[in-house]
């Protein structure tokens, strides 16, 4: 065993291959925060008045609840300075781009370089790309070939330019800005992000995405997502996410809101790599995230997620069950190492009916990591005949971090079942040596062990995105694995 | 081939093997018989290079090769293979997945470019036959909710893709039913060639009408106390470990 | 005047009793710490989900002393069976007078004298051991007004044959009493003892309990402890029982609530030792407005420990139960093995259940899993039955004792299983099994 865990501790951190800075000029907002600020923001996004308004109204939220950070969950770091962070960045281009071509050749590069093409001719047929980089989304792809069928897919601040009525209806229908502190701060603050519409009764031909990337220097990242599949409407969405490598701690604050209308799918899949900070738990990106779903009768929304990335993670996608049948899902995979340190989970809340929902968590904590697992089951009283399942396990590598399992169950009804079952495990010594036995290197076996613990979330993913997560999973325990 | 020079081997401090030499050449099948307790699976377990036990004194060549100075995998991909006593299960990783990196790597070692999806599957089918597994169980998790008689195998099925040169069969006739036993029996004489060797670890001689032996050697003691040839099985199998328990005793 | 203001009125006067020693220092900080986090309330995230608040704001006399009850009272709560000792808290404090045990095999005293006595190193040694893990306003509550409680020492050696038990009783027939029973039991290298506290109320008035019970087990040592609440519905509660395995031994823990108003009960089980094996049991079975709360803590602190825990509720009416347990498995302590498990059957559309089963895990060469359950009887089993004749009241019944019987197995002194079977049944409305 000692052997192992020298194999598992020598080996160095593997560069964090996105780790590079692209130097291109910004437009940006000096640091701090306040309500001058946030009418920049809104002056630079074109937004029209009602959606200033909204923001400051958030903002004044926020202000109300600003020392109170949250402070429940299962991590620490040290106090965030709100006004120390650049709240908008967006990389200065010579003219404004009409088309897709006419995106700065060094961003199309930056973009390249992370291995999202955003020429469509280059691009993999099935997927369309929202490009996001700090601030600001620099291009969307196939928006013209989607449109055909009536779908949306654009930057949430050109949806508010043009589809101002969806954006109303929908922007914080299922996350309102008093949700939580960081959800206050991001209504307040956010600066892009995609938007998707689905209409009634189509089967989005091809997987979204959108990739994020952060650049600049001292800025956060504040996306808002907003994702709406119309009555029997269908979509699977990809989220990608990188960072340079710095030594400051970046805050990352984004909403996502899904809202699957009745008999509506909607599967929503991320592979988060933000740069984790270095060996010695220097820098990192901060990401609290909120993002949840809303379900009509008989609709299913699905939340897959490799979370390898980020210092602190602090997320849990949930799923909120109103319509009778409707169907939630978290497949997650999450993996700490070093000094990471993640609390992510799922809410899913059964209101209506016959109503579903799984869990499958796993956690893989490595080095000093800490991982947690936090997650809400609830049963409303009249949520009959609803049930659930919970499976969280937990693998640790090594003896110097921790694995923890914070369920909450609460049931009102009678009629419905909730089960949740938990484990916490090690790799075991004769099955490294059985590989080893084969001609298979520690390095090799643990890299394979894991992705077979991992495989009941990683076989939720698209195709596409899982060959590049388990990549990502053997990369981000490198040092630690291998 | 396996040249082994007094070797003691302990665990916790436990001395478990107490001097043992053997010699075993290409073409032979060498079988180890012996009661509980005499060291037999610790043998193996040396051999293939389980770190629980240290080899306190003595040597072993492989190919002319220190084999002591090697990794496990370094073993496994010069050609030693230990078909488990116990194989062990391992949730989420195919069985497929799992034997085409093993394959992968030991043809690396050699030299050799990886075999292809198509290639791999093909090699697969036709060593398949040879221990009657089924297309399915390759599908399933590693040993996971096998049988005992589907876990063993699938051991000599990986023997099989494998083609070591030195085969270790450790107890591989333990929880077997006769037709299963006669399948895993089949199996390894079709891959004996006249450049490999087979040792088998056992307790029982059943196992030695199947797989026929041209040396057995009784060990006791953590020592090799008596060699022959395959009649010596028999007259173990006849008069149980009893009298050689006796014949060391008297020698002493 | 709420009880929160009585509290701040009644600690001077009441604690003369205490003295300036060991009970004094430690009353005088548990008062300050209670100062400071007060009643707590349900932000707290350990009372995320029972409620004091109004409990705090209502009229309660806290007195420390008791009067004595009349005989046919005492003899209408005993327990039908053979003892070792029979030790009465009357309203929160204890009663020498009334109380009996065997002077061979143990030690009996109040806990303002055993402060005096030659087992003052135990007190030193074991006392107040529960506030580093209950760091809520409660148990401080407790400690500062710690003067009439019970000190026992269970000699080195003894093997005491028939139970020890407390019997609690709460008279509330004239007011609104505070009770805040505090004991200390120290078992010694090599003894054996089975505990049972009994909780028993008598009159319509409220009461509120909080207890503090803390045992230290010492090496090869075994315990077997058993709380049983079997109060009315104007009867509230909160109590702690902290198990200090400080050397290698064995304990077994039962907790049975049949009834009650507020029910919240901590256990903690502590393993200091490596190779400590520590039971975990519960089982609470409510109807009408009652609210349990289980709240456990298992702490792996030293290699090779074992734990289990089981618990079960079944809640009928308006109920509501709640479990929180919680293992953690601490760096060194390799080769744990802990598990947990909570089933809950929910009867009713209006009772309720929230449970939260957690690990904290630090140490990787660990064997630790929790599982838990809400649900129905299984509709399969109650039609089966149903298909034999059985109307589905009774079949009912009968699966909810079969479901129950998990606990009630573990409850190993006869008089007190057939007290708890008999309640059970008289609640499923079934006959004798």
């Amino acid at each position: 065993m000692s052997e192992m865990i020298e194999t598992l501790e020598q080996t160095a951190l593997s560069d964090y291959k996105y780790g590079f800075v692209t130097d291109i000029e910004a437009d940006e907002a000096p640091l701090g925060l306040n309500e001058d600020i946030i009418r920049f923001i809104s002056q630079k996004k074109c937004e029209p008045e009602w959606m200033l308004k909204w923001r400051l109204k958030a903002f004044r939220y926020w202000l109300s609840i600003e020392d109170k950070e949250p402070t429940w969950a299962n991590i620490s770091y040290p106090k965030i300075d709100y006004q120390n962070i650049r709240y908008y960045s967006a990389p200065k281009q010579k003219i404004a781009p009409g088309s897709l071509d006419e995106i700065d050749p060094e961003l199309r590069k930056t973009f390249d370089k992370l291995g999202i093409s955003l020429n469509e001719q280059n691009r993999l047929s099935g997927i369309a790309v929202d490009a996001v980089i700090d601030s600001v989304s620099i291009g969307t792809t196939f928006k013209a070939q989607l449109a055909e069928q009536g779908i949306i897919f654009c930057s949430i601040t050109e949806a508010i330019q043009h589809h101002p009525d969806l954006v109303k209806k929908y922007m914080g229908s299922v996350v309102p800005m008093t949700d939580n502190y960081f959800a206050a701060l991001n209504s307040a603050v956010f600066t892009d992000g995609s938007f998707c519409y689905i209409p009634k009764g189509v089967r989005c031909p091809m997987e979204l995405s959108t990739y994020f990337r952060i650049n600049a220097e001292n800025t956060g990242q504040f996306e808002r997502t907003l994702l709406v599949a119309d009555e029997g409407a269908y979509v699977s969405y990809l989220e990608g996410c990188t960072a340079p490598m710095r030594d400051e701690n970046q805050l990352h604050a984004a909403v996502v809101e899904l809202v699957a209308l009745d008999s509506a799918e909607i599967k929503y899949s991320t592979v988060q790599n933000w740069y984790p900070g270095d060996k010695e738990g220097k820098g990192g990106i901060y990401n609290f995230v909120t993002k949840r779903g809303i379900c009509g009768a008989n609709a299913k929304i699905s939340w897959t997620q490799v979370e390898t990335g980020s210092a602190i993670t602090w997320k849990y996608p949930s799923v909120i069950l109103k319509g009778d049948n409707a169907v939630g899902e978290f497949y997650s995979v999450a993996v700490t190492n070093n000094f990471q340190q993640a609390d992510t989970g799922t809410k899913m809340l059964h209101v209506g009916k016959n109503t579903r929902s799984r869990i499958v968590s796993k956690g893989i904590s490595a080095g000093r990591s800490n991982n947690s697992y936090r997650g809400l089951v609830q049963v409303g009283k009249n949520a009959h005949h609803s049930r659930n399942f919970s499976q969280c396990d937990s693998l640790l590598l090594g003896d110097k971090c921790g694995a923890h399992t914070f369920p909450y169950i609460e049931t009102k009804n009678s009629t419905s079942i909730v089960e949740h079952e938990a484990t916490t495990s090690k790799i075991g010594e004769d099955q490294i040596f059985y590989c080893n036995q084969r001609g298979i290197d520690t390095e090799t076996a643990i890299a394979l062990i894991i992705n077979g613990f991992a495989k009941e979330v990683m076989n939720q993913l698209p195709m596409e995105f899982a060959v590049e997560a388990q990549k990502l999973l053997a990369i981000s325990l490198e040092g630690s694995v291998g | 081939m396996l040249s082994i020079q007094n070797l003691h081997a302990s665990i916790e401090d436990k001395k478990i093997l107490n001097g043992i030499d053997l010699q075993i050449n290409a073409g032979e099948v060498h079988a180890i018989m012996g009661p509980n307790g005499s060291g037999k699976s610790t043998l193996a377990s040396v051999l293939a290079g389980r770190n629980d036990y240290e080899v306190t004194y003595g040597s072993v060549e492989f190919d002319g090769v220190d084999l002591l100075e090697m990794s496990p995998e370094e073993r496994a991909r010069e050609g030693l293979f230990l078909a488990f006593q116990y194989p062990i299960e391992i949730p989420g990783v195919s069985t497929t997945n799992f034997i085409k990196t093993a394959v992968n790597e030991t043809r690396k070692h050699r030299g050799l470019e990886p075999l292809d999806a198509v290639a791999f599957l093909k090699l697969m089918k036709e060593r398949m036959k040879l221990v009657k597994i089924d297309q399915s169980l390759l599908s399933r998790s590693l040993n996971e909710g096998f049988s005992g008689g589907e876990k063993k195998r699938n051991e000599i099925f990986q023997m099989a893709m494998l083609e070591p040169k030195l085969a270790i069969l450790d107890e591989t006739d333990s929880g077997l039913d006769i037709d299963a036993l006669r399948i895993v029996a089949d199996g390894v004489n079709t891959l004996k060639r006249a450049d490999n060797a087979v040792l088998l670890i056992t307790h029982y001689q059943r196992l030695l009408d199947y797989i026929v032996p041209d040396f057995v050697h009784v060990l006791y003691n953590g020592r090799i106390v008596k060699s022959g040839g395959k009649e010596l099985a028999l007259e173990l199998e006849e008069r149980g470990y009893d009298f050689i328990k006796q014949e060391v005793a008297e020698e002493v | 005047m709420s009880l929160v203001e009585t509290i701040q009125d009644k600690y001077n006067e009441l604690n003369t009793f205490a003295g300036n020693g060991l009970l004094g220092s430690m009353r005088e900080k548990a008062f300050e710490k209670y100062n400071k986090s007060g009643i707590p309330t349900s932000r707290h995230e350990e009372w995320k989900y029972t409620r004091l608040t109004s409990l705090a704001n209502k009229n309660f006399e806290l007195n420390a002393t008791a009067i004595l009850p009349s005989d046919e009272v005492l003899n209408s709560i005993r327990l039908q069976t053979e003892y070792a000792a029979e030790l009465f808290f009357i309203n929160g404090v204890f009663i020498k007078e009334i109380s009996s045990f065997q002077n061979d095999a143990m030690v009996v005293l109040p806990l303002n004298e055993a402060a005096e006595s030659e087992h003052k190193n135990y007190l030193h040694q074991h006392l107040n051991q529960s506030s580093k893990y209950m760091k809520d306003g409660m148990n401080a509550l407790n400690a500062a007004f710690t003067a009439n409680g019970l000190f026992v020492l269970i000699k080195k050696d003894k093997v005491v044959d028939k139970p020890i038990i407390i019997y609690h009783l709460t008279d509330t027939t004239d007011d609104n009493v505070f009770v805040q029973p505090r004991s200390l039991f120290v078992i010694e290298e090599n003894a054996q003892v089975q505990l049972i506290e009994l909780y028993k109320n008598n009159g319509l008035q409220e009461s509120f309990t909080n207890e503090v019970i803390e045992i230290a087990v010492h090496e090869n040592a075994k315990l077997e402890y058993y709380k049983v609440q079997d109060e009315t519905e104007n009867c509230h509660h909160v109590g702690t029982t902290h198990v200090q395995q400080v050397g290698k031994c064995f304990t077994h823990c039962v907790t049975v609530t049949l009834n009650g108003g507020t029910i919240r009960n901590n256990i903690n089980m502590i393993l200091e030792a490596p190779n400590n094996e520590g039971h975990l049991y519960g089982l609470y079975m409510v109807d009408g407005k009652t609210h349990v709360d289980n709240h456990s803590i298992v702490d792996n602190v030293m290699p090779n420990c074992f734990s289990n825990e089981l618990y079960k509720g079944i809640m009928e009416g308006n109920s509501t139960g709640v479990f929180n347990g919680k293992i953690y498995v601490r760096q060194d302590a390799q080769k744990t093995n802990a598990y947990q498990s909570n089933k809950n059957v929910l009867m009713s559309d209006t009772a309720s259940v929230n449970t939260k089963p957690q690990l904290e895990i630090y140490a990787d060469d660990v064997k630790c899993s929790h599982g838990c359950t809400v649900g129905r009887l299984d509709n399969e089993a109650l039609f089966y039955l149903r298909a034999r004749g059985i109307d589905e009241k009774q079949a009912k019944a009968l699966l909810l004792n079969a479901f129950a019987s998990d606990i009630l197995e573990q409850v190993k002194p006869e008089a007190l299983r057939t007290y708890i079977g008999k309640k059970i049944n008289e609640r499923l409305n079934i006959d004798e099994l």
